[in-house]
Order: structure tokens, then C-alpha cells, then sequence
């Protein structure tokens, strides 16, 4: 994911496998037809996700868990669980610290 | 050749009125008077032409943008057309009745500037007596309006010893992002830079203070920090590169690559109202002069860098050295770069004495002539 403006930075906050994400108010996740590209728009925020993280932002939908958004995607690709919890899981803690995400 | 992206954010600076004198306010020192702003259909033009042109971002900026009477009007037409609204405020003027009809209109996110943690050196570094009060009060509103609050510290040798109380007052006032931002020098801050410059003892305990407050505060609020370039030793990517992500158009509708390109002599900035947002950004040659890597010179032309800071911030080369073409000073590859330690010298030994932001006297002069001849009045 490409982030425009601010550097991220590490966070302390946990993420626990049942926890349900959803996205924080005021936070848009649209498509953009200029650009022909999914953006995330927060405050003083800007997100430019890749392919693959547009496809775990939008089985973010304040229903399923987080283990559940590794499941989904570990069945698309057919990989190994883990190796997909590791990348996810990243990329939503570092959302959820950026307060993008909120459980 | 680079291929031009569409730009992400459009700062409207909807006026340059506004109720604080900031000794360090990024408006230029030739303030232009309300007869000279945008109407308001103009600025609903800028916004569709913004929309079309790839803008997801609008930040409504000035002066004070609250001291426009159209305001809800035009944060309205900005949701309508599909971006992202950020009011850039003071927080003067704003009340519950207001706010309301602004989140009504769709605006997204309020920051809210704040001038010290002390009331008296805030007060006093606004401008304005009851200033600091104000803040305590508009954050208040902002939190029980359900929107996002970035509270913006503007830091320097006058405020940074209480920058610890100063993120403590964020946390107090419910922010859910602080800004601290070391005065960048351009605008009203440049010829008060004597007063203000932090020495390198002071912005070395002031970027610790930082890192412990982050982890302090992690899942609390989050602290984002503008280094100052005076002591930097890398040139900062200005605007992400000249004409790359940002446009900003001036309350008489200059639009400009970044907000202080107008102090740039040699430039002829197109005007809103002869050309439209796309015409300005793809073809003027004002949005072409420092775009990419062509027109760099050495040390920018060979350097392995030259696409991560694009050569640095123009204003501030033509600023230290009275050309835009140059290297930033700040690189410490730069052949000026001894001009910033020099700067840094002179401040220590100067006053805090500092001039407060204010509509020149000729503009003032030519004011009170035209209402003298009026009959009326």
C-alpha cells in the first residue's frame, strides 16, 4: 500500500484474531474513476491500496473477524492459513494504529 | 519524460481575513482583501473542475476560512462533487449551529490550529486576547459533532519548551491526531525568523519529547512531526515535488504548485478565472517550470535521490539564495548549505521580539480613501 503525506510508524496496539474490524467514521474506501483505482480517504490521510490489499479491505465489512478475512483468502489462493495471517494481519494492525480501521 | 499524475489535494485558501495576526502565518506578506476573494460560484467551478481532474482531497484553508458567510454553501458543493472535505481553521466564529450545518454539508475532518499550551503565550502568539480559550471550546464541538479532530501545533524557540504540556492539552482536548510543525520559513515567518528559529539543544529534546509521547500515547492519538529544515541535512520532497500532488488556488484564484510559490518572482501564475484547473495543472508553463528532473541542476541532476526529495523546496532556495533554480540549501550538498548555520547563529542571538501578520498599510490607506469619497457612508 502506498501512503501519500504521513510516514506510518510502529504501533502497540494488539490484534487479536476474533477481533471485527470495520472501517472508522469518516473514513472512505471508493473507487476512483479518474484514476481507475480503489483510494482510502481519512483525515490527513490518503491510500493508494495495491490489488491486494483492496481485496482484504473489502471483505473488511464489520462482520467477519479477522480470522475469518485469512480464511476467505487462504481459500481464493489456496495457500497455507499462516501464510496468509501474517501479511494480513500486518497490513490491518498498522490500519487500525493509523486509526483508518477501528474495532 | 515523467508522465503527469492528476494531482490528489487541492488547498482552497478561501480568504486571507482571518481573526489571529500569527507572526508565522504561511499567507504571503501581500494579503489580498475581500473584494479581491472568489464569489462563490467561481469557487463551486474550482471544485467540480478539482473533481474531474483526479482531486480526492479538498482542505478549505485560508486566513480564516469560517469568516466566509458561503461556507456551509461551499463544502456542500465539494461533497456533491466527490471530495473529501478539511477544514483548516482557527476556530474563531465557530458554534454548535454552525458546525452542524457544516457536517450536514459533509465535511469529513476538522483541524484545529493551536498556538501554545499557556494561555498567555497562546493569546499572545495569536494575536488575539481569548484566543486560546476558543480552542478549548471549538474542540469540544468538534468532539460532540461525531467528526475527527487534528489539533495543529505550530512549534518554534518561543513555545517549544512546553511541548510536553502541549501534547498533554491534545490528548485533553479529545484529538484523535496531533501535528507538530516546526515553523517552516516562508511568508510572515521569514522575516520573523529571528524570534522564532529553534536552536538544535531545543529540537533534539523537542524530537525526543516527540518519540516518548508516541509511545506514551499508541492507540490514543497519533503524533505526526514536521522536522524543521534549518537542521536537516536532507532537503524535504516540498508539495511531493512541484506540480506532482498538490494545487492550491489563492482567494483571488491564483493557482499555485504549493502555497508560498507566489513569493517566486520570474513565474506568471495562471489565474482560475482564465483557465480552467485541468488547462493549469497538464499545460501552464508555471506548473511545468520545476516538474521532474529536467531543469535540476548539479549536485540535484546526478543524485541518486533527485526523485525522492525532486530537488527540494524552490521558495525556500530563492528565499536563501535569491534563485529558484538552485539546490535547497538544506542539502548538505547544496554550496549554500552553510546559509542555514548561519541563520541559526543570528536567531540566538536575537530578541523574541516579532511582526505580527497584517494587512499592509497601503491596501489599509487605499481602504479608508474609498470609503471617505462615498457619499453614502
Amino acid at each position: 500500500m502506498t501512503e501519500m503525506g504521513d510516514a506510518g510508524r510502529m504501533g502497540q496496539v494488539t490484534l487479536a484474531g476474533d477481533a471485527v474490524l470495520r472501517f472508522a467514521p469518516h473514513v472512505r474506501f471508493r473507487f476512483d474513476e479518474v484514476r481507475q483505482a480503489w483510494v482510502v480517504l481519512a483525515p490527513e490521510r490518503l491510500l493508494l491500496p495495491d490489488e491486494q490489499a483492496v481485496e482484504i479491505l473489502q471483505l473488511v465489512d464489520g462482520n467477519r473477524d479477522v480470522d475469518n478475512v485469512v480464511k476467505e483468502l487462504a481459500g481464493r489462493y489456496d495457500a497455507p492459513r499462516e501464510v496468509i495471517a501474517g501479511d494480513v494481519v500486518a497490513m490491518l494492525k498498522d490500519l487500525v494504529d493509523k486509526k483508518v480501521l477501528r474495532r | 519524460m515523467i508522465a503527469i499524475e492528476p494531482p490528489l489535494a487541492l488547498l482552497a485558501e478561501l480568504t486571507h481575513r482571518c481573526p489571529l495576526r500569527c507572526p508565522y502565518c504561511s499567507n504571503p506578506l501581500e494579503l489580498a482583501g475581500a473584494s479581491l476573494e472568489l464569489d462563490t460560484a467561481a469557487w463551486k467551478r474550482v471544485f467540480s473542475e478539482a473533481a474531474g481532474l483526479g482531486v480526492l482531497q479538498v482542505h478549505f484553508s485560508g486566513g480564516e476560512p469560517l469568516v466566509r458567510r458561503d461556507l456551509v454553501e461551499l463544502v456542500r458543493h465539494a461533497t456533491e462533487v466527490g471530495l473529501y472535505g478539511n477544514l483548516i481553521t482557527s476556530g474563531i466564529r465557530l458554534d454548535a449551529d454552525r458546525l452542524r450545518a457544516l457536517v450536514e454539508a459533509g465535511l469529513e475532518h476538522v483541524q484545529l490550529s493551536l498556538q501554545d499550551s499557556e494561555v498567555t503565550s497562546g493569546d499572545r502568539i495569536a494575536g488575539l486576547a481569548g484566543a486560546q480559550e476558543t480552542k478549548r471550546r471549538v474542540a469540544g464541538l468538534v468532539r460532540e459533532a461525531g467528526l475527527p479532530l487534528t489539533v495543529n501545533a505550530v512549534v518554534h524557540r518561543q513555545n517549544l519548551e512546553r511541548l510536553d504540556e502541549i501534547i498533554e492539552l491534545a490528548v485533553t482536548l479529545g484529538a484523535d491526531r496531533l501535528e507538530v510543525a516546526h515553523v517552516q520559513y516562508y511568508g510572515w515567518a521569514l522575516p520573523n525568523r529571528d524570534a522564532l528559529l529553534s536552536s538544535r539543544d531545543q529540537l533534539e529534546t523537542a524530537t525526543a519529547a516527540i518519540e516518548a509521547a508516541r509511545a506514551r500515547l499508541a492507540g490514543v492519538m497519533t503524533i505526526d512531526y514536521v522536522l524543521p529544515d534549518y537542521h536537516a541535512h536532507r532537503p524535504k520532497a516540498c508539495m511531493g515535488g512541484w506540480g506532482r500532488r498538490f494545487i492550491n488556488v489563492t482567494p483571488a484564484g491564483k493557482a499555485l504548485p504549493c502555497h508560498a510559490a507566489e513569493t517566486l518572482p520570474e513565474i506568471h501564475f495562471p489565474s482560475v478565472t482564465e483557465a480552467s484547473l485541468s488547462e493549469i495543472w497538464y499545460r501552464s508553463p508555471a506548473f511545468q517550470r520545476f516538474r521532474g528532473t529536467a531543469w535540476m541542476p548539479e549536485p540535484c541532476r546526478s543524485c541518486d535521490r533527485r526523485e525522492i526529495d525532486w530537488g527540494g523546496c524552490r521558495c525556500q532556495a530563492f528565499a536563501l539564495t535569491g534563485d529558484s533554480g538552485r539546490t535547497d540549501p538544506v542539502c548538505a550538498l547544496s554550496p549554500d548549505h552553510d546559509l542555514l548555520a548561519a541563520a541559526a547563529r543570528d536567531a540566538e542571538a536575537a530578541s523574541a521580539d516579532f511582526v505580527y501578520r497584517q494587512h499592509s498599510t497601503t491596501s489599509r490607506g487605499l481602504r479608508e480613501l474609498v470609503s471617505a469619497s462615498d457619499p453614502v457612508r
